[in-house]
């Protein structure tokens, strides 16, 4: 049967380099980095190898990476930690109000814990404006976090003008960039950010390992307390056959990414060319030009996101609709409500996501699978046809 | 307790939010990094510190110069003996 998987934001390939690499660190190569004795140094050596290696993907020194068990863990310890670290400065943060849940969930919990958070609005392609910022901006903000791209709308936020407002007034800007590193460049350097997390899953590292790169100047209040692990940061046994995995995977992506970047931009623009010609009254959501390569979303009219996903998982065709909000909670997701997408149509969200193994017989079954699928769900739809008023509604928080 | 004003320094190790015993290894390698006669400045907010961190000078040979107390840390000035 023919296939096409385009999900690869949910989940991607271990890469068969970072798997065979990481191998021997079950079994063989099983030491404690933190032990004195030979069979634990020349582990720990191995780890700071690693840190090396991803640090060199985002233009950082190894001491400025922090591991983690994922861009999620990433994200709190950068928006909690420095909250908490500089709440004698100030208890207010800011975020855009389309970052991830893990940075949403994390500013929520600081104002449970008194401090004040401020959720920003993005434009109708999902971009955040300096000047909004600028003018969000307090004598008590201590942390603003708005993420590089967005996971559900593609669109990549103007990081450097943002990081820049921040800069002049000496607050801390953050930035999750899961969705970004390993599918185009990334350099916190250029970017100008004090933090930056990222996720060994969108770099064909296992599931399980993230890092938070930092600038050494930020004091950070660990969450993990424990042992000396990541120099008192971050405590717990070191994860190291993950770690070698993120290690090997950075390593790749440095050599790999302009030739990935230049092949999912083509197939994506195929995609996307190729489904406004043959499905009629389809919205494709974020920003035109501005957005990760490999990245198409769309919201079709009078369809259910969910329905078309189970459909066309039956023609053997993987996508998302790009929201646990709509996937599992049954309401609208909060990142379409934020550009403005209607509540009905927002529900037709369907999400593609390109790697490096993506092909051209992919996008073009794809192509031929969709429009009966959609065409089959509009005749069982009730609101198919019918005038739908111009507001959005019942949008997850 | 030895208490001490506007002690200059030579390099700064900020340990703030970092607990035990990150305070007993971090100024140890920082202090390899340093020529014999300058001066490190600790900043750490944990207690123990401060009975801890001159203990330690005595036993590696530094000589601990004092405390101040900032703001919202403690300030520990070593100087590097060898």
């Amino acid at each position: 049967m023919k296939g096409a998987y385009l999900d690869h934001a949910s989940a991607t390939p271990v890469r068969k380099e970072a798997l065979d690499t990481m191998l021997p660190y079950f079994s063989e190569k099983y030491g404690n980095p933190s032990n004195v004795y030979d069979m634990g140094s020349k582990i720990r050596q191995v780890v700071e190898e690693q840190r090396a290696m991803v640090a060199d993907l985002i233009g950082a020194t190894a001491a400025e990476i922090i591991f983690t068990s994922s861009g999620a863990e990433a994200n709190n310890l950068a928006i909690k930690g420095v909250a908490f670290a500089r709440q004698k400065k100030g208890k207010h943060v800011i975020v855009s109000a389309i970052e991830h849940h893990s940075v949403l969930n994390s500013a929520r919990f600081l104002e449970r814990m008194d401090f004040e958070a401020t959720f920003l609005a993005v434009d109708e392609f999902g971009c955040v404006d300096p000047n909004r910022l600028a003018k969000a901006i307090t004598p008590e903000t201590v942390l603003v976090s708005i993420m590089h791209a967005n996971n559900e709308i593609g669109t990549i936020e103007p990081i450097v003008e943002l990081a820049a407002v921040c800069k002049e007034k000496g607050i801390i800007f953050h930035t999750d960039a899961v969705a970004s590193v390993g599918n185009t460049s990334v350099d916190v350097n250029e970017l100008n950010v004090d933090l930056l997390s990222l996720s060994g899953a969108s770099l064909g590292a296992p599931k399980g390992i993230g890092a938070l790169y930092f600038n050494k100047k930020i004091r950070l209040m660990p969450l993990i307390h424990g042992g000396i692990q990541e120099n008192g940061r971050r405590a717990g046994t070191e994860n190291v056959p993950a770690i070698v995995g993120l290690g090997k995977a950075a390593q790749l992506a440095i050599k790999e990414l302009p030739e990935k970047e230049s092949h999912v931009r083509r197939l994506r623009d195929r995609l996307v060319q190729g489904i406004l010609e043959r499905v009629e009254k389809v919205t494709f959501t974020g920003h035109l030009v501005n957005r990760l390569p490999g990245h198409a979303s769309f919201c079709f009219e009078s369809v259910e996101g969910e329905a078309l996903i189970f459909m066309l998982a039956q023609a053997g065709i993987y996508t998302n609709t790009g929201s646990a909000c709509a996937s599992k909670a049954l309401k609208t997701s909060p990142v379409l409500g934020a550009i403005g997408i209607r509540a009905d149509l927002a529900q037709g969200s369907t999400v593609f996501t390109l790697n490096a193994r993506t092909t051209k017989e992919e996008i073009d079954y794809v192509l031929e699978a969709l429009p009966p699928v959609v065409d089959r769900l509009r005749s069982m739809s009730p609101i198919w046809g019918k005038e739908m008023p111009e507001y959005a509604e019942d949008v997850c928080h | 307790m030895k208490f001490v004003e506007d002690q200059s320094s030579d390099d700064t190790l900020d340990l703030v939010c970092r607990m035990c015993p990150m305070h007993l290894l971090e100024p140890g390698e920082r202090l390899k990094c340093m020529k014999t006669g300058q001066v490190l400045e600790v900043l750490t907010d944990y207690d123990g510190a401060l009975d801890d961190i001159p203990e330690w000078c005595k036993k590696c040979g530094h000589e601990f110069i004092g405390i101040e107390e900032d703001e919202d840390c403690y300030k520990l000035y070593i100087k590097k003996k060898k």
